[in-house]
């Protein structure tokens, strides 16, 4: 979706402000957030491109005016609602008062956690070879899908080169959608500046994303 | 219990309930939910907050980088598949198997964005700290390096490339920076100390040594 999440070459955000010394979790509650959402993706709730979707999905008002961990509370809420596994009425009076939903994984138990705390992996079995091949000219696609995507709208109808090939992991796009893993080849593709923001663009600069193959064609 | 005392730990309960705010409330109701569902155990949840706390941050890439700076069939394992080489050092938090190691050379300068949301190498850095997460960092990294880097108090060469890695997918990258002049001999521990988090990220250098 062309939404308030795709940052990439705004301006007028201004400076970037580090915190000297800036602790792990400024609240509590941003620590069982963060482990919520970890344990509501371990157990088969949800998986990481529904959550990414939901939270580009908020008002843009709400995204920019909502801190990090804000934004994955409200968007884990909202899936936990959307996805049936907890009611409206349950939020309210802060407890279970319905049949819990079924689970893919069961409980996050203390015996998971060791296994999160290893990425998980995205990569699977290829059904066909990669159609590009590093130092391929490609260009990428002008799509503008109205579901999630990875494809950056910066990086929208640019001509790169092939870099790296990546492997062949899940579609996000298709994921997001409950849709399934839909593998695709993942390819390293990089831009001159100036082909992303024109003549004007640092000289010296070299952009690239992470691109799967639907999102581009040959230059 | 006399009256003062009822009073006085009254007022301190509702004092104690006005600081939570909303979204403390909202937070703690929805684990409570979710606890009681059945989804989730609550100290499972408290195990991977004080992993985070106390476990997984970037002084394991640190010991990466100084491994890499001394050891140089090391390094050229990183280079080659970041993620097989940090695999055997053993890490806490291990990095499964998308991680990939980025040069620093006096040619190129790389640095690490992720400008749709905040993607970012966990398993060697920890958590990210707000400012990555922000939208400053996420809106001008891929568009103007070098004012983010003066942000920093950082200034390149002009003939420098800048080479910005925006993390749109799984893959996950971490800058080796260029070892410092002045730190000959020194062991893996001693280097890792100068080896800083966002010189990882590429919006800063290694501290100076002294």
């Amino acid at each position: 979706m062309d939404g308030i999440h795709d940052m990439g070459g705004m301006d007028g955000f201004g400076k970037v402000e580090a915190e000297p010394n800036e602790p792990t979790f400024h609240e509590k509650w941003e620590g069982r957030v963060m482990a919520m959402v970890r344990a509501m993706g371990a157990n088969g709730g949800l998986n990481i491109d529904m959550q990414r979707f939901a939270r580009e999905s908020l008002p843009p008002v709400t995204y920019l005016e909502s801190s990090y961990y804000q934004k994955w509370f409200l968007a884990l809420e909202q899936q936990m609602l959307q996805r049936g596994m907890v009611r409206a009425d349950e939020i309210d009076k802060g407890h279970s008062l319905h049949a819990s939903a079924p689970l893919p994984r069961g409980t996050f138990a203390m015996k998971d956690v060791e296994r999160i705390m290893t990425r998980g992996s995205f990569a699977r079995d290829a059904s066909s070879k990669p159609a590009f091949a590093v130092g391929d000219r490609v260009r990428t696609k002008n799509i503008h899908p109205a579901t999630h995507t990875r494809l950056p709208r910066y990086a929208r109808g640019k001509a790169g080169i092939v870099e790296r090939i990546n492997g062949c992991h899940v579609f996000p796009d298709t994921n997001a959608q409950g849709k399934g893993d839909n593998p695709q080849w993942l390819y390293t593709v990089v831009f001159d500046g100036a082909e992303l923001w024109g003549a004007d663009g640092d000289p010296t600069l070299k952009v690239s994303i992470e691109a799967f193959e639907p999102y581009i064609e040959r230059a | 219990m006399s009256g003062h005392h009822h009073d006085h730990d009254h007022h301190h309960h509702d004092h104690d309930h006005s600081e939570l705010s909303e979204t403390q409330l909202r937070v703690r109701a929805l684990e409570t939910v979710l606890t009681e569902k059945g989804y989730v155990d609550p100290k499972a949840l408290d195990a991977i907050v004080e992993a985070y706390e106390t476990k997984i941050g970037p002084r394991n890439g640190a010991a990466v980088v100084a491994k890499a700076w001394v050891d140089s069939a090391f390094k050229k394992a990183l280079l080659a598949d970041a993620s097989k080489a940090v695999a055997t050092l053993g890490h806490v938090a291990r990095t499964g198997d998308h991680l990939i190691a980025v040069e620093n050379t006096p040619k190129t300068h790389n640095m690490i964005v992720c400008t749709l949301c905040s993607c970012y190498p966990w398993e060697v850095l920890g958590l990210p700290p707000v400012w990555y997460k922000a939208a400053p960092y996420r809106s001008r990294a891929v568009k103007d390096p070098r004012g983010v880097l003066a942000d920093f108090g950082i200034s390149l060469p002009k003939d420098t490339e800048i080479r910005v890695w925006d993390s749109t997918a799984e893959t996950r990258f971490i800058v080796l920076p260029m070892r410092p002049a002045g730190t000959e001999g020194w062991s893996e521990e001693k280097l890792a100390e100068i080896v800083t988090r966002d010189s990882m990220i590429g919006t800063g250098l290694p501290k100076a040594p002294k």
